[in-house]
C-alpha cells in the first residue's frame, strides 16, 4: 500500500548566476507529493530576466504536476522571465500545449459589484419573494379548485391512494401514539396527584386527566407526532418526484398533479388524525386510570364513575373537533413544501424539515386560536 | 483484515503474455440474485492501454459487472484483481488506495447535485492530498480544460447544466487525481447524436495522450465502433472478448443480431463513410 503523503523531499534546486537562475527539477512530482511540489515552485523565481529549466533529473510526473509547473513558468514569463528548457520540456507538456491551444470560448469577465448590483441584487429578492406569496396563494387556490371538483364528482377520488395513506399514516402510527398518549397521561397523573395530596384532593386528579387529555393532550400530541411522522413523509415523497421530473411526467399526460398526488395525502389524513385522536384520548384515559389505581387506591370503577361526573358532553368533542383542522394544515405543509422542491437533493432536505416545523408551528398555533375561541363560546 | 494468503493471478490466457499483466482481471466470476443467475463463471482481462468496450442485453447484468470491478459489490464467487490487487478480499484501507488509482463516471453523471462543478471535481482532491486553495483552483482549472468544459462552468451547480456538459463534468470529476484506469457506465447514453460523437472524440484524444486504460459500457454502437479497440459481449451469463474484428465475425445469434441488424449496419456504414 502507498503512503499517502510521501516524504517532503526537495524536488528543487535553484541557481542563481550573473545572466540568470537555473532550476534542475528532480524527484517525483506527483499528485501524492503535492504540498513538496508547491514548496518546491513557490521557489522558482517570477523576478529573473532568465530562467533555465533542467528537467533530466524528473523521475516520474504526472499531470497535475506538469499542469502546476507549467502555471508557475507562466506566472514567470508574463513578468518579463525568458523561460528556457535545457534537456526539452518535461512530459505532459506537449499534451497541455495540444489542449489549450483549441481554448474553450473564455467566458466575459465579470462585473465588479457595484451598488447597481447591490439594488438589483434586492430587487431580485424582492421579486422571489412576492413570487413565493403567489405561489403559496396559487397552491391553496389549487387545493381549494381540486377539493370542489372532488365533491362534485365523487369518482375522481382515488380510493386505493387513500387507504394507503389511511394506513401509512393513521394505522402504522397507532402503537407509537398510543405509547407517548399513555405516558404523557402517567407523567400528568403522578404530578397532579402529588400537588393535589397536599390539599387532601387526590380525587381530583381524575378530573385533572380526563379534561387535560380529552380537551387537548390527546389531538395535540397526536397531531405533532403525526406531523412529524406524515408530514415530513409528504414533503420527501413529492420532492423526491419532482427531483425525477414525475410530477412533470404526470402533467404531461393531462393528470392533475394536485387530484393524484395531494387530494389522497390529505383525505387519508383528514380520516387517519381524528381515528388516531380517538385512540390516543382512550390510552390517555387508560394510563391515568392505572396511575390512580395503583398510586392512589382508586378503583377502575370508581375512575369511570367519577370521570363521568367530571366531563361536560361537549369536552370530547372540544378536542375532537379540532382533528380535522390539524390534519389538514399538516398534510398542506407537506405537500406544498414538497412540491417546492428543485434541482437539489440538500433542498430536499431543508425543505422536509422546513414542512415539519411549520406543521408543528401552526398545529399549536391554531390549538392557541381554537382555546381562545372555546372560551369565548363557552365551549 | 485479510488473513487468508493472498491468491496469485493466474497467468493470463495464451497471446497476451506480450501485453504484460493485466491492469484488471476478473476470475471465475459469479453473481447471483435469489434464484437468478446473472454471471455463471465471467473470466475478463483488460491491458494497459485498451479500450474496452461491455455491451449486452438489458438484464445482462453489465451494471452488476462494473460494480464487481469496482468493489463495489462483491461477487458470489470468483476474484476481481486491479493492478494485482484482489479487490474482493481487501481490507477497507487497502481497498481504498485502488479505488483512489481508477476514476468512474455513473450513467446520470451522480455528480453532488449541492456542490457546484469546481467543488465536485476538488472534492477528491481535499479528501486525499492537503493542498492549498491556489493549487485546487489550478488543478481544478486543468481538468475542467482536459474535458473541453470552460472555466466559468466550474462556479455552476449540476442541476444549471446541460447533458453534455454533466457527462463532461462528471470525467473531470474522474480524472481529478489523475488516474491510468477509468471506467466509464453508459458515457454517451442520453446526449444528442452530435454531443455523443464529441464526448467520444474526447475519450479517444484523452485516451492517446494519457496512455489510459478504459473499461465503458456502452449501447452506442457508434462508441463501440469509434473508440473500443477490444469489446467484451455478455451473454448467456458468460463473456465474450474480442477485439472488434473478431466480434463483428463472431456467429452468436446476439452478436450477429447486435451488430449486423437495421440500426447497427446504419452506423456501421456512417462510420466507414468517414474513414
Amino acid at each position: 500500500m502507498s503512503s499517502l503523503t510521501a516524504s517532503a523531499s526537495v524536488l528543487l534546486d535553484a541557481i542563481s548566476t550573473a545572466e540568470g537562475v537555473t532550476v534542475q527539477l528532480h524527484g517525483e512530482w506527483r499528485l501524492e507529493n503535492i504540498t513538496a511540489i508547491e514548496t518546491a515552485l513557490r521557489r522558482v523565481p517570477t523576478d529573473a530576466p532568465r530562467l533555465r529549466v533542467g528537467c533530466a533529473g524528473i523521475a516520474a510526473i504526472d499531470l497535475s504536476g506538469a499542469w502546476l509547473l507549467r502555471t508557475r513558468l507562466a506566472q514567470a514569463r508574463s513578468a518579463g522571465a525568458q523561460v528556457e528548457f535545457l534537456d526539452g520540456p518535461p512530459e505532459h507538456f506537449a499534451f497541455i500545449q495540444d489542449m489549450t491551444a483549441h481554448p474553450p470560448a473564455e467566458p466575459a469577465p465579470e462585473e465588479p459589484p457595484s451598488l447597481r448590483s447591490v439594488m438589483a441584487w434586492i430587487g431580485r429578492a424582492s421579486v422571489s419573494q412576492a413570487l413565493q406569496q403567489r405561489a403559496a396563494i396559487a397552491f391553496l387556490g389549487r387545493v381549494a379548485l381540486t377539493a370542489t371538483r372532488a365533491l362534485r364528482s365523487v369518482h375522481r377520488l382515488r380510493l386505493p391512494s387513500i387507504t394507503r395513506h389511511v394506513y401509512e399514516t393513521g394505522i402504522q402510527a397507532i402503537p407509537i401514539v398510543s405509547l407517548i398518549a399513555f405516558l404523557i397521561s402517567v407523567i400528568v397523573a403522578y404530578l397532579g396527584a402529588q400537588q393535589l395530596r397536599q390539599f387532601g384532593a387526590e380525587i381530583f386528579t381524575v378530573d385533572l386527566v380526563a379534561i387535560a387529555v380529552l380537551r387537548e393532550m390527546g389531538v395535540l400530541l397526536t397531531a405533532i407526532i403525526v406531523a412529524g411522522r406524515s408530514g415530513s413523509a409528504f414533503a420527501a415523497e413529492i420532492g423526491v418526484m419532482r427531483l425525477n421530473d414525475e410530477i412533470d411526467a404526470l402533467r404531461s399526460m393531462g393528470v392533475d398533479a394536485f387530484e393524484v398526488l395531494i387530494a389522497p395525502r390529505v383525505i387519508g389524513l383528514l380520516i387517519a388524525l381524528p381515528l388516531l385522536t380517538i385512540i390516543a384520548d382512550a390510552m390517555g384515559l387508560a394510563g391515568g386510570a392505572l396511575l390512580s389505581s395503583w398510586l392512589l387506591d382508586i378503583s377502575f370503577a370508581q375512575f369511570v364513575t367519577r370521570a363521568q361526573d367530571a366531563l361536560a358532553p361537549t369536552t370530547f368533542w372540544a378536542g375532537l373537533v379540532k382533528a380535522p383542522v390539524f390534519a389538514v394544515l399538516i398534510a398542506l405543509v407537506g405537500a406544498y413544501r414538497g412540491m417546492q422542491v428543485r434541482d437539489s437533493s440538500r433542498e430536499l432536505g431543508r425543505l422536509t424539515t422546513v414542512a415539519v416545523v411549520q406543521a408543528i408551528f401552526l398545529v399549536i398555533f391554531a390549538d392557541a386560536i381554537f382555546a381562545v375561541a372555546f372560551v369565548e363560546l363557552d365551549f | 483484515m485479510n488473513a487468508e494468503p493472498r491468491p496469485e493471478v493466474r497467468p493470463p490466457s495464451a497471446g497476451a503474455a506480450a501485453r504484460g499483466l493485466p491492469v484488471v482481471s476478473i476470475r471465475g466470476v459469479v453473481n447471483r440474485f435469489g434464484a437468478q443467475v446473472v454471471h455463471d463463471g465471467v473470466d475478463l482481462d483488460v491491458y494497459q492501454g485498451d479500450v474496452l468496450g461491455v455491451v449486452g442485453g438489458s438484464g445482462s447484468g453489465k451494471s452488476v459487472l462494473l460494480r464487481t470491478m469496482l468493489g463495489l459489490h462483491r461477487p458470489a464467487e470468483g476474484r476481481v484483481y486491479i493492478e494485482g490487487k484482489d479487490v474482493t478480499h481487501l481490507s477497507q484501507m487497502e481497498l481504498s488506495a485502488v479505488k483512489r488509482g481508477y476514476g468512474v463516471t455513473f450513467q446520470h453523471g451522480a455528480l453532488f447535485s449541492s456542490l457546484s462543478v469546481a467543488q465536485n471535481i476538488q472534492m477528491p482532491l481535499r479528501e486525499y492530498f492537503p493542498a492549498s486553495a491556489e493549487a485546487l483552483e489550478a488543478l481544478t482549472e486543468l481538468r475542467l480544460r482536459m474535458v473541453g468544459l470552460p472555466v466559468e462552468a466550474g462556479r455552476k451547480l449540476p442541476s444549471q447544466l446541460s447533458g453534455g456538459m454533466i457527462k463532461r463534468a462528471a470525467l473531470a470529476r474522474a480524472l481529478a487525481l489523475d488516474p491510468s484506469l477509468l471506467f466509464l457506465d453508459e458515457p454517451t447514453a442520453g446526449l444528442d447524436p452530435i454531443s455523443a460523437a464529441s464526448f467520444d472524440q474526447l475519450v479517444a484524444y484523452l485516451h492517446g495522450q494519457l496512455k489510459l486504460t478504459i473499461v465503458m459500457i456502452t449501447h452506442d454502437l457508434d462508441t463501440l465502433l469509434t473508440v473500443c479497440n477490444r469489446v467484451a459481449v455478455l451473454v448467456d451469463r458468460k463473456i465474450i472478448v474480442d477485439t472488434l474484428a473478431g466480434i463483428m465475425n463472431h456467429t452468436h445469434p446476439w452478436i450477429v443480431q447486435y451488430f449486423h441488424g437495421s440500426r447497427a449496419r446504419v452506423a456501421r456504414d456512417a462510420v466507414r463513410g468517414e474513414r
